[in-house]
């Protein structure tokens, strides 16, 4: 079988799925497999690097290198992975417990290196397999195994966290809509330098319908915007709403009170507005933003760096290692 | 006249400069170092620094030193108590006089003692002029006086001149020690004059003439009635240099990825007193040696893991703080199966503890700071210049067995230096035969299996990604033979003992301790790590004495070398001397049920041999 004619069936491993029938991470793993596909790169020159947490099983279910190590340490781990080798593909597969909470750190600097890999957060807000806790995405006010009066700690929202920090590629997914994932994963694993693809999902034992207020079928659409770069923001269930500029934000209003040129039009390499685009939410009076928020790959890479620097010091100093051991004073018996 | 000065030749010399933090007494500490060890001698050396940069000037508290012995032989310490001190301040005085040797030499700058100086210390009365030092040999210089003299033609502020003192100080002990003069003076140029770095002109001007001032005043001032002369050491042929135990380890750490044919890696953080060994390493780029500072400690070891899954040769460097916050980390690695090598410089603990004191409390750590059993090898290095070997063979040991090991060093050896025999490349061991990645072409017709073992030494087999169709998922989970989870009981039982072995094997293949003395005798001391220099020179010095002493050396700290427990049964008595609470004896008390005793010092500050030697006198009886 020749590399180039891969298919997502062929990123699947052995391994039985032991996620709970209906998570979200399922239609996850399939938008993620399509990335793959897109990005051309054999199976053996993958590699998936996860934390811990229900979505971290995800390695043992692809037919790649897959690497099961410990919670919230994923990046720094596969930081370390593509340095050194940075032929490799590789993937973090990472979830709201894991990369916002104990893994906070490592994302936040992984996101600020730019370093060349595809980040995946799987945002259930929730920690799916403690069984059952608030986690730094959850809700104010949710009810959960540790938070039985409700959660009393603001959310924090990834998606804004990673442009904050220069990220080059921030784009927001939902389980529910699986050819928008495919989209993002497709993009994000062409995407030269760090692609943080945050992806909500349903957890159907401990946080069932939490991401539904977006996606129902009623008026779902009134809730969330799709982006698309170079297209007006219009949205709504009959496209009745817009966004236009306040000041120095942006509201949302009927499509038929606006004057057309206000509309806003989406375009992937403002940093500034996709700062704000991330920071919508509905409690704010704002759809949820979907789509690829942020992309501007004109940033280096870390891993690019490394080497850049690597041989321009070759160039320049050039040593041997013995020529370094015999450096300094030196004297002969 | 002080031309007809007696040269009085000497075995060993033991110096201790002290003065304000930032006033330079690493610099001028480690040139007399560099000057001694240029001239033949054997050296061995101890900086002592506060843990604050810049540390209020002029106090007791903010006192950096640096000891140093020279000798025309084997030198294992930075020595007992000084013969001379040189202390630039009264707070220096006041911190320092009390070490020094009855009788020995202190040398200070008396411009410095100025009323307000000495109040804020705590004088009373000028102890140059009172009598209180009495007893010792004192070396009142006017320093800053003859030095702005000597540059009393250059255009430089007053502070700027002040500073010169040093090498005006290095002038005095050149002519006192009767070293090459030249050897400074190159030094000087090299420094700070045209071809360096970064040139200044002025002050390599300023420091000549200063100097040349230094060497002048101990040869016409009255002041000195002797000088001393020491010979060359007896020491095997070769290139040397001097050397921190820092230096040496990132020196091992690029050499053992070269032998191995693969890149180095180092994933690392920031932190007193291994900083130094990140600071050099990052330097090596030319020399497929690869650094990240990472944003804390636990992605220092955790970047250093996913290198080593891709096939690097992968370090970690850190000192206690450090150590445990990689603790599950370090696990990681052990489950995995990956090689890694830790690199830990003691410092003294617990917690944030002494940041710049050495301390040897990191040993119980090492072998039980991880959740679940998860032995791995600990080798301690024994000084500066064994840091080298030591960290070598770590890597060695980690790529044979596909494990991590931990390798020991202190504050005290990590930052000390000592004359180093330089390597050859060509002369290290190839590490190559111990990498050994399983590739399919090797294995024809067999499927890749993650966790089938080397019968012997159960090393697992190991495919890096980017393996033709190897591909396959490991994990911190137990796991099967295919490194598929697994949560049978039986499964669990057999891999932890895999694990285990892996390690207890070891044992098998190191090196039997040597003893230093007879094998059977009275009292047996043991020494591990930094502690050595002191032990072996105690040990010999009472050999030479006729004491039924004997003395060995761990290298591998665990697991134990296999003939350990035979070599003490043939011993009434042991001694275990160590800069902790008895971690050593624990361990060995609890392997071979033998009455150990242990000499515990846990002040910052490492083993001097009289100490030792005290101690066996004790246990002697006399």
């Amino acid at each position: 079988m020749a590399d180039t004619q891969l298919t997502k069936k062929d990123f699947a491993s052995d391994a039985e799925v032991k996620w709970c029938p209906g998570c979200g991470d399922f239609a996850i793993m399939n938008a993620v497999r399509s990335g793959m596909v897109a990005a051309g790169k054999p199976r053996d020159e993958v590699a998936i690097v996860s934390g811990i947490g229900c979505s971290s099983r995800f390695p043992y279910y692809m037919e790649t290198y897959g690497f099961h190590t410990i919670h919230g340490r994923a990046a720094a781990i596969a930081s370390g992975l593509k340095v050194a080798n940075p032929k490799l593909d590789v993937w973090v597969i990472s979830g709201d417990g894991d990369s916002t909470a104990i893994g906070g750190n490592h994302f936040m600097h992984v996101v600020r290196r730019n370093m060349n890999l595809n980040y995946v957060l799987i945002n259930n807000k929730i920690y799916g397999l403690t069984k059952g806790q608030y986690s730094p995405t959850s809700e104010m006010g949710q009810i959960s195994k540790s938070s039985p009066y409700g959660v009393i700690d603001y959310p924090m929202t990834p998606a804004k966290v990673a442009i904050s920090l220069g990220g080059t590629f921030v784009a927001r997914g939902i389980d529910k809509k699986m050819k928008l994932n495919e989209e993002i994963c497709v993009r994000g694993a062409m995407h030269n330098g760090l692609s943080f693809m945050e992806i909500f999902a349903n957890c159907v034992i401990y946080n069932d319908g939490a991401h539904d207020k977006l996606v129902n079928k009623e008026d779902g659409a009134d809730y969330h915007i799709i982006l698309k770069h170079g297209e007006k923001m219009i949205f709504g269930a009959t496209s009745q709403y817009c966004l236009v500029q306040d000041g120095f934000g942006i509201k949302a209003v009927r499509i038929d009170k606006a004057d057309e040129a206000d509309i806003l039009v989406h375009d992937e390499k403002n940093a500034e507005m996709a700062a704000i685009l991330a920071g919508m939410r509905p409690d704010n009076g704002l759809p949820i933003a979907f789509g690829i928020l942020y992309a501007d790959d004109r940033k280096k890479t870390y891993n690019d760096m490394v080497y850049e620097q690597v041989d321009a010091v070759k160039e320049k100093r050039g040593r041997s290692i013995d020529d370094i051991m015999q450096s300094g004073h030196t004297w002969t018996v | 006249m002080a031309e007809n000065a007696k040269l009085t030749s000497a075995e060993q010399i033991v110096i201790k400069f002290t003065g304000d933090s930032g006033d330079g007494m690493q610099l001028i500490g480690n040139q007399l170092t560099a000057l001694a060890a240029l001239d033949g001698n054997d050296v061995n050396s101890l900086p002592d620094y506060p843990a604050e940069i810049r540390a209020p000037a002029g106090t007791v508290a903010g006192i950096s030193g640096f000891q140093m012995c020279l000798g025309d032989h084997k030198i294992y310490t930075a020595g007992d108590a000084p013969d001379v001190l040189v202390a630039f301040n009264p707070a220096a005085l006041k911190h320092s006089s009390k070490f020094v040797k009855a009788g020995g030499m202190i040398i200070t700058n008396s411009d410095s003692f100025t009323e307000k100086s000495m109040e804020k210390v705590g004088y009373t009365s000028n102890p140059l002029e009172d009598h209180s030092l009495n007893g010792y040999d004192v070396k009142a210089i006017p320093m800053f006086t003859l030095v702005r003299e000597a540059l009393a033609e250059m255009e430089l502020p007053i502070a700027a001149k002040d500073r010169c003192k040093n090498f005006f100080t290095m002038g005095v002990l050149c002519w006192l020690f009767n070293k090459d003069k030249q050897l400074v003076l190159d030094f000087i140029q090299e420094k700070f004059g045209p071809k360096a770095k970064k040139p200044l002109l002025k002050v390599a001007q300023a420091n000549t003439l200063a100097f040349k001032a230094g060497l002048n005043y101990g040869e016409t001032a009255i002041m000195f009635q002797e000088r001393y002369d020491l010979g060359a050491a007896q020491i095997e042929k070769g290139l040397y240099r001097n050397i921190t135990g820092n230096d040496a380890a990132a020196l091992a750490i690029a050499a053992a990825g070269e032998k191995a044919g693969l890149q180095s890696f180092i994933g690392s953080y920031p932190i007193t007193p291994a900083t130094d060994l990140l600071h050099y390493a990052s330097e090596m780029k030319d020399v497929n040696l690869v650094t990240m500072q990472m944003e804390d400690e636990i992605a220092g070891i955790c970047s250093a893991v996913g290198a080593a899954c891709a096939g690097d040769l992968a370090f970690t460097t850190t000192s206690g703080p450090g150590l445990a916050l990689k603790t599950e980390a370090a696990g990681m690695a052990l489950i995995l199966e990956v090689p890694l090598v830790i690199v830990n410089v003691q410092r003294g603990g617990p917690c944030t503890g002494l940041p710049t004191k050495t301390e040897q409390s990191d040993l119980l750590q090492a072998m039980f700071g991880r959740n679940g059993d998860s032995y791995m090898p600990i080798i301690a290095a024994n000084s500066p210049a064994d840091c080298f070997d030591a960290t070598y063979q770590a890597a060695k040991i980690a790529l044979k067995y596909r494990t991590p090991v931990i390798v020991l060093t202190d504050g005290y050896i990590g930052q000390g230096s000592c004359p180093w025999k330089v390597p050859k490349m060509a002369e290290l061991e190839d590490l190559r035969p111990y990498v050994n990645f399983w590739v399919p072409e090797a294995h024809p017709g067999e499927k890749y299996v993650s966790y089938k073992r080397d019968p012997e030494t159960l090393a697992r087999d190991w495919a890096i990604p980017g393996t033709k169709g190897c591909q396959h998922r490991i994990g911190t989970l137990e796991k099967d033979i295919n490194g598929a989870v697994s949560h049978d009981p039986m499964v669990h039982q057999q891999m932890t003992e895999f694990r285990k072995a892996k390690v207890d094997n070891l044992a098998k293949v190191l090196p039997d301790v040597e003893v230093n003395g007879k094998t059977s005798n009275k009292v047996l001391v043991i020494s591990w790590g930094g502690t050595y220099g002191a032990v072996k020179g105690a040990v010999d010095r009472m050999i030479d004495d006729g004491k039924p002493v004997s003395g060995i050396n761990l290298r591998w700290v665990w697991p134990f070398p296999a003939n350990l427990g035979e070599v003490i049964s043939q011993f009434d008595k042991v001694l275990v001397p160590e800069l902790n609470m008895g971690q050593l004896s624990l361990l060995l008390r609890a392997k071979f049920l033998v009455d150990v005793e242990s000499l515990s010092k846990v002040q910052g500050d490492p083993f001097r041999e009289y100490e030792i030697i005290d101690k066996v006198n004790e246990m002697l009886g006399e």
